[in-house]
């Protein structure tokens, strides 16, 4: 049980203070945190029992009901019925007393319930500073008092102030080179319906932000801003969007692109809350390359023991994430590289036979491999060079996965042909696998567990501040990365 | 029945004047109206069923024993046995209570106790403001924050 208790002094006589509080349905009139309120099926707000349903500024509903209220002791108790927040057996107490003492007021409010364990601390700060401290604050200023609380302000912050905000931002001026990406200051706007407002702590460098400047991909028409993953913290929320509060630690990858900013007001439902074991910044580095591999790998199709995987580029982001997460579901890995420090890169990520391309033909390694059988499941993002042979490589009844083509556009196939070895050819789009909340969250549920248990580790090799993105996008472009890069705001 | 509420506001943390106000023979070293005390028959001054004996700086003698004591509840409970203010059945309870904006203390002495019908507005101004508010005063002169 959780137990939260503050406590402060009004200036003012406690009947006058009394007066305000003792009204149940009162709260829409002086807590910041409350947007509007009614009392349900027509009760009075003194009556015992009676049931408060109120909307939150940031969009929660809450449905709270009257236990006890003594006009004698200055008094009244309530229990939460209804919240969007893992709040349960929640029961408060509100309690006045008078200071004789300079005809002031004590006010007390405490309350007890049960949280989820990894969200105890930040719910009881939620209760103490959010509601509590905020509403003294409310109460104080009502009576002329300045609040001599250094909480109050952070407390209303943590509940979202729904201000525009200033930030700064690496804007894209037109599609061009690396200079291209200017720092400039930009003001985000409160979060409207559906919206979520982040303050990002680690934003993700991919090569797609290269296309996106470049205009390779018509991602953004300029001036714009490039960036399709990032971790951080919550700010506010907009109405109507449920699973998200102030104060929650959120990862994304997902478009439109725009993540290379230091707060970033956006659709709500693609952002997930991370649990503490993962840090902001291998959220940030992780997110694309991860959700990708957990698609690829579990719902693409079904990578099982005793299969033999083919990865390509099996030293890159997300073919080492493939080569580690393959591995682990008991798979036998295949890779190409480029170079022998790739292949022992490769192999430290769980590849067993890694296979210099430009050295050794790649379909004749396979196939000495697998004694002629060729693998069950390749995955393609080399693309025009590639993709022809993986078909050669690839066992009967086996699975080839084009998900990207690097090396240019894969060209025309013949279908007709796969009947040659019963095979399944996919061509999946990142978008469509983690375009819904549920399959985000889903996804990230496997990804989350993978990272936490260490089946997949992720090297941060690179961070730059994120004013410096150009110079970031010169070291990717010239291959001076290796593993992953991030930028921090 | 006559009752007394006094309660007031010490620039302190709880804890702090709980320091200060659980010794029940303590008066003397913040309670100005107070000349001296001691305990009775030896006793810790936190025993349950102790008595403090003390004498006031205008030379009246009162005997009260300490009821209940609870560190968790930073409360304390007395009768008084013996007095020259011609009260019968006097408990007292001295209670703090953090305020958490500002770490300041919120203190509460409450009294009930009989006595002569006419006796009671007077005695009750007189526990009530020299007894209960000249406690609060000395507490706050010797451990209020500047």
């Amino acid at each position: 049980m959780i137990q939260v208790r503050r406590s402060t002094i009004i200036d003012a006589p406690v009947d006058q203070v009394w007066a305000i509080l003792r009204d149940f349905n009162g709260h829409e009139r002086w807590h910041p945190a409350v947007a509007e309120s009614r009392i349900e099926d027509g009760r009075a707000a003194d009556e015992t029992g009676c049931v408060r349903r109120f909307r939150l500024a940031d969009g929660g509903e809450l449905r709270e009901q009257l236990l006890t209220l003594s006009d004698r002791d200055h008094r009244f108790s309530y229990c939460i019925l209804d919240a969007p927040m893992p709040l349960y057996d929640y029961v408060a107490n509100v309690s006045l007393k008078p200071v004789t003492d300079g005809n002031r007021t004590y006010w007390e409010w405490s309350s007890s319930f049960a949280a989820p364990k990894d969200r105890a601390d930040e719910l009881a700060r939620l209760v103490g500073e959010g509601i509590y401290e905020a509403g003294f604050a409310s109460i104080q200023a009502m009576f002329g008092q300045a609040a001599p609380s250094r909480h109050s302000a952070r407390a209303v912050t943590a509940m979202g102030d729904h201000r525009p905000l200033d930030g700064g931002a690496v804007v894209i001026e037109r599609y061009g080179g690396p200079e291209v990406l200017r720092w400039e200051r930009t003001v985000s706007m409160p979060p409207g319906p559906g919206e979520v407002r982040i303050r990002h702590t680690a934003i993700g460098l991919n090569y797609i932000d290269v296309y996106t400047r470049t205009g390779y991909y018509p991602l953004i028409q300029p001036p714009g801003i490039p960036g399709m993953e990032a971790a951080g913290v919550v700010l506010d929320i907009g109405p109507g969007v449920h699973g998200l509060m102030p104060g929650d630690r959120v990862a994304y990858a997902c478009p439109p692109p725009g993540a290379y900013c230091e707060v970033r007001t956006m659709k709500a439902d693609l952002v997930v809350p991370m649990p503490d074991e993962i840090s902001d910044r291998t959220a940030a580095a992780v997110m694309l390359k991860g959700m990708s591999a957990e698609f690829l790998l579990h719902r693409v199709t079904a990578v099982k023991e005793g299969d033999t995987v083919l990865v390509h580029a099996a030293a890159g982001g997300v073919g080492q994430l493939l080569c580690q997460w393959a591995r682990h579901l008991g798979a036998t890995v295949i890779g190409t590289v480029g170079s022998l420090d790739k292949a022992k890169i490769a192999r430290t990520a769980g590849c067993a036979y890694p296979i210099l391309y430009r050295e050794t033909d790649f379909v004749e390694r396979v196939l000495e491999i697998t004694e002629g059988r060729g693998c069950n499941v390749i995955y393609d993002a080399v693309g025009a060079d590639t993709f022809l042979k993986s078909y050669e490589a690839l066992a009967v009844r086996g699975h080839l996965c084009s998900y990207g083509q690097a090396s240019g556009p894969i060209p025309p196939v013949d279908i007709a042909a796969f009947v040659g070895k019963s095979a399944t050819v996919s061509r999946p789009n990142f978008g469509h696998y983690t375009g819904t909340a549920a399959e985000v969250r889903s996804i990230c549920d496997r990804l989350f567990r993978a990272l936490s248990t260490g089946v997949l580790q992720v090297e941060i090799s690179q961070e730059f501040p994120l004013r410096d993105a150009a110079e970031a996008h010169r070291a990717l472009e010239s291959r001076r990365t290796t593993g992953s890069t991030i930028l921090i705001p | 029945m006559v009752k007394v509420y006094t309660s007031s506001v010490i620039d302190a943390p709880a804890d702090r004047v709980w320091a200060t106000v659980r010794d029940f023979n303590g008066l003397p070293q913040w309670h100005p109206a107070i000349r001296d005390s001691r305990i009775e028959g030896n006793h810790p001054s936190d025993k349950i069923g102790c008595i403090r004996n003390f004498n006031l700086k205008d030379g009246g003698n009162i005997r009260e024993r300490l009821l209940a004591l609870s560190d968790y509840d930073f409360s304390c409970t007395y009768a008084i046995l013996e007095s020259p203010m011609g009260v019968r059945d006097y408990i007292a309870t001295l209670k703090l209570s953090p305020i958490t904006d500002g770490n300041r203390t919120f203190a509460e002495w409450t009294a009930e106790f009989d006595c002569e019908p006419e006796r009671a507005g007077p005695l009750a101004q007189q526990i009530g403001q020299a007894v209960f508010q000249g406690g609060f005063d000395g507490l706050k002169r010797s451990l209020g924050r500047r």
